[in-house]
């Protein structure tokens, strides 16, 4: 079993997920795509269909990048990157609406700013153009999860202390706020976002310098 | 009138396209560390914009929106879809075509501004408030109220961002709240000063 878990600690794929979610996470350490990821995580089921959303465009474009790499001329580099990102932003906008409604109307325009999320071009520009398809594939894989996680972090507290829920479900007990306990009205508003997000950088700080 | 009054204070104050919608923040937060170049990108921001948000009104209105193509004879046609890379495109665009305008014609406004052009292609508060004009409805006269306010308001939060940024300097902050953690946390606080505009009503 141990040795099992050693091989699997030392291949290259493990590397790539360990390293994009914690010493290279694109949020925390490469201040990378929070514009379309805050806004997103009042609620834990938003944050997670965002994060879904988000890993699947990251991964299918690393791939389909890195398979035209060597088509691609130099200088329009570019604008063929946009343009596969956004045909494959729109596929996933298009998916959401039809089969999750509801959700897609939360997430309103965010899901097309997945466009402009520095994490998707980010990753395409400096990986998928000079690496085979299968590593940026998991390479995007690995991003999108590193992404996913600061995301449902976020959303988890906020949604926890903001509204008594999690993933919809009340789990704070009537007997506490019988007692006088109420919900942060502040973690449903914008600064809480913000504030949830610096605290949860200061402790994944303390965690790996320690 | 008074209702472009009201979207106009909305969209500076209270509904900050940064401070409540959380966009732009990739260029907020690298930019900021100096007030000069701040204020030139945020300038360039506003002038942006102004252009790219009624253009892509128009667009929208005359070739995307459902039924909009009954000018050409087919008005069971819905192109929405495509508002996506279709804005994307035309932000691009523009961009370049302002700079190569300014380029020709005021060599200093180009020193000033030049190198934060390319930059604002991929600032998600462009693509956002376009897309956001499309999600309210809004009419011409709206959208161009809104497109301006809303760079406005980046400019004004990109610029005190700075200003606190220098005063940080100075200030004694835990060690592994530094860097990211506590220009999240201040960005945070100032959100919640500018959401105290929302008191006001028009």
């Amino acid at each position: 079993m141990s040795t099992a878990l050693v091989k699997i600690t030392r291949t290259e794929t493990y590397r790539t997920v360990s390293d994009a979610l914690w010493q290279n996470n694109p949020i925390s350490k490469q201040v990378l795509g929070i514009c379309s990821s805050l806004a997103v995580t009042v609620q834990m089921n938003t944050a997670i269909v965002m994060a879904l959303a988000l890993t699947a465009v990251v991964a299918c474009s690393n791939l389909i990048i890195s398979l035209m790499r060597k088509m691609i001329p130099r200088n329009i580099r570019i604008i063929v990157e946009v343009a596969v990102i956004a045909t494959l932003v729109i596929i996933a906008d298009e998916v959401l609406k039809a089969f999750m409604y509801n959700i897609s109307k939360q997430l309103s325009v965010f899901v097309g700013l997945i466009i402009t999320n520095c994490i998707v071009m980010g990753r395409a520009e400096t990986f998928a153009m000079s690496n085979p398809p299968l590593k940026s594939f998991v390479d995007g894989m690995a991003n999108g999860i590193g992404y996913g996680s600061i995301l449902v972090g976020v959303s988890f507290f906020r949604e926890l202390l903001g509204s008594g829920k999690i993933l919809g479900f009340p789990v704070v007990p009537q007997a506490l706020y019988d007692m006088g306990y109420m919900d942060m009205g502040l973690m449903l508003l914008a600064p809480g976002a913000f504030i949830v997000i610096g605290l949860f950088v200061w402790l994944e700080h303390a965690i790996l310098n320690r | 009138m008074e209702n472009l009054i009201s979207i106009f204070v909305d969209s500076v104050f209270v509904g900050n396209i940064l401070l409540a919608y959380f966009l732009g923040m990739c260029s907020f937060l690298a930019v900021s560390k100096n007030l000069q170049t701040s204020l030139g990108l945020g300038i360039a921001v506003v002038f942006v914009l102004t252009i790219t948000t009624p253009v892509n009104w128009l667009i929208y209105r005359y070739l995307l929106a459902p039924g909009a193509l009954a000018w050409a004879g087919l008005p069971d046609v819905d192109l929405s879809f495509l508002k996506l890379i279709l804005f994307i495109a035309i932000i691009a665009g523009i961009v370049q075509m302002v700079e190569m305008v300014i380029d020709r014609y005021s060599q200093a406004l180009y020193n000033a501004l030049g190198v934060f052009l390319p930059l604002i292609t991929v600032n998600c508060a462009v693509l956002g408030v376009s897309l956001f004009m499309v999600e309210r409805s809004y009419t011409f006269a709206e959208t161009v109220v809104y497109g301006v306010g809303s760079g406005i308001g980046w400019l004004l939060a990109i610029v005190s961002m700075a200003t606190i940024k220098i005063k940080l300097r100075y200030a004694d902050v835990p060690e592994g709240l530094q860097g990211f953690g506590i220009n999240m946390i201040t960005t945070g606080l100032m959100a919640m000063a500018f959401m105290l505009f929302s008191g006001i009503t028009l």
